[in-house]
């Protein structure tokens, strides 16, 4: 390292203005017959939903493709963007994303990632994001042999378990308290 | 924050796609702290476990490159010719790079910017102190780095404004930034402020940075060189994301 890095500061209550942007929730378009849709709130450490916060996902295709144009993982799904951005000014605090479900990735001769999204939060009183993983609910036996989630204590691991809905899934972030989500060091 | 190492890391950038396979991690002590009591509203907003730490995966490395559908028009970056008229306030223009820590410039990246105008009001309904509102300020910008990795705005300067944080809170003049940069773990939103601001001191977000090298890599430059006569007044500002660092994730697992 020669230079530092620049600090983060907090994104502040009036993100609005510049990031969100209409298509910003849709890593793929919502009429793909694979979308699904996560939805979900996140909540402060009083346990009310957090207003003004701003999510993004990142994450592979049903290929485990990713849609970097840097190319570290070939082409994904054409009209996949791999990234979507939710915020709401003024909400209530809940999201919704629309994207393809992530497959498993091969990193290694015998690492197998479960499928899983990289998810970033933002909001007001926070100095800088927090990051976590979105993995699913349904994909039990994939789960139990992931290397990341392997690193979670047994007792916390429900917090990055998305479970099914009708047409998705549901997340819910816990910033604090008795239910608090895990929070990853990158 | 310890001053920047002069000593190499072990850099490893692909031969083909000339990204790293792995990121620099910043010591928790080295980053703005995510609990920082004299902020008000860090207090029910910040994870009380330990982070869990997450040896880099290819989701890591990788990252979304929004530049083509975010920035659609030649003024996205002129913020002061996005209405019928001009906007009221001191025209500057703001230009700078997008770097790693190994100083390499990071091209095509987007910079999105958002401000409040010249009076220190933000064109969003939650913020209602009793400033005017400029009829010709939106306040938000984008633009995507050339090829050395340089950014460039049009913009005016914004004001001071106040804030419920304690009594008497004014927040010194900022623009907010949101970078993507290449990879994942390159995100970064962060405030550019302006140099010499008297309400530094003051200001709990700003501090909240406790190094004070750190803090200085916050605030632009003026630069008489830049700035162009009959027009407008130049500030530059330089914004550094993780580079690569030592540890590919099959030895960190
Ligand atoms: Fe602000």
């Amino acid at each position: 390292m020669i230079y530092a890095t620049t600090p983060s500061q907090t994104v502040g209550p009036y993100f609005a203005i510049g990031l969100p942007w209409p298509e910003g929730p849709h890593a793929i378009a919502p009429e793909h017959p694979d979308a699904i849709r996560i939805t979900g709130t996140a909540y402060d450490g009083a346990g009310d939903p957090i207003a003004d916060t701003l999510l993004e996902i990142w994450g592979a295709d049903p290929d485990g493709r990713y849609a970097d144009l840097w190319e570290h993982g070939g082409p994904a799904t054409p009209g996949f963007r791999g990234f979507a951005r939710f915020g709401e000014e003024g909400g209530d605090g809940r999201f919704e994303l629309i994207t393809l479900k992530p497959g498993p990735v091969r990193v290694s001769e015998g690492i197998v990632l479960a499928p899983h999204l990289d998810v970033t939060l933002f909001a007001r009183g926070m100095l800088r994001h927090v990051v976590t993983r979105i993995y699913f609910g349904d994909e039990a036996q994939a789960n139990a042999a992931d290397p990341i989630l392997a690193r979670v204590p047994a007792e916390r691991r429900e917090t990055l378990i998305a479970q099914p809905t009708e047409n998705g899934y549901r997340f819910d972030i816990h910033v604090q308290g008795p239910a608090e989500t895990v929070f990853f060091a990158v | 924050m310890s001053e920047p190492s002069t000593e190499k890391a072990h850099a490893v950038y692909k031969p083909v796609t000339d990204t790293p396979d792995c990121y620099l991690r910043p010591g928790e002590d080295e980053q703005t702290p995510l609990d920082y009591p004299p902020y008000k509203s860090s207090r029910l907003r910040h994870p009380k476990q330990p982070l869990v730490f997450m040896p880099q995966t290819i989701t890591e490395i990788t990252g979304p490159q929004l530049g083509r559908e975010r920035v659609l028009g030649e003024l996205d970056n002129d913020l002061t010719r996005q209405h019928p008229g001009e906007p009221i306030g001191q025209r500057i223009t703001l230009t700078g790079r997008v770097l790693d820590t190994e100083g390499k410039p990071l091209r095509g990246t987007l910079v999105e910017i958002w401000q409040a105008n010249a009076a220190g009001r933000y064109r969003h309904r939650w913020d209602r102190w009793p400033a005017p509102l400029d009829p010709n300020f939106t306040g938000a910008g984008r633009a995507i780095t050339d090829d050395d990795g340089r950014y460039s705005f049009t913009t005016i300067k914004p004001g001071p404004y106040p804030w419920g944080n304690h009594y008497n809170a004014w927040r010194p003049a900022h623009i907010h930034f949101s970078l993507l940069g290449r990879a994942f773990v390159q995100r970064l939103v962060t405030q550019m402020y302006f140099p010499d601001d008297p309400l530094f001191p003051y200001d709990p977000v700003f501090n909240s940075v406790r190094d004070e090298r750190a803090r200085q890599r916050m605030v632009s430059r003026f630069a008489m060189s830049a700035s162009e006569p009959d027009w407008a007044l130049a500030f530059e500002w330089d914004i550094y994301l993780r580079g690569p660092g030592a540890t590919p994730f099959e030895e960190a697992l």
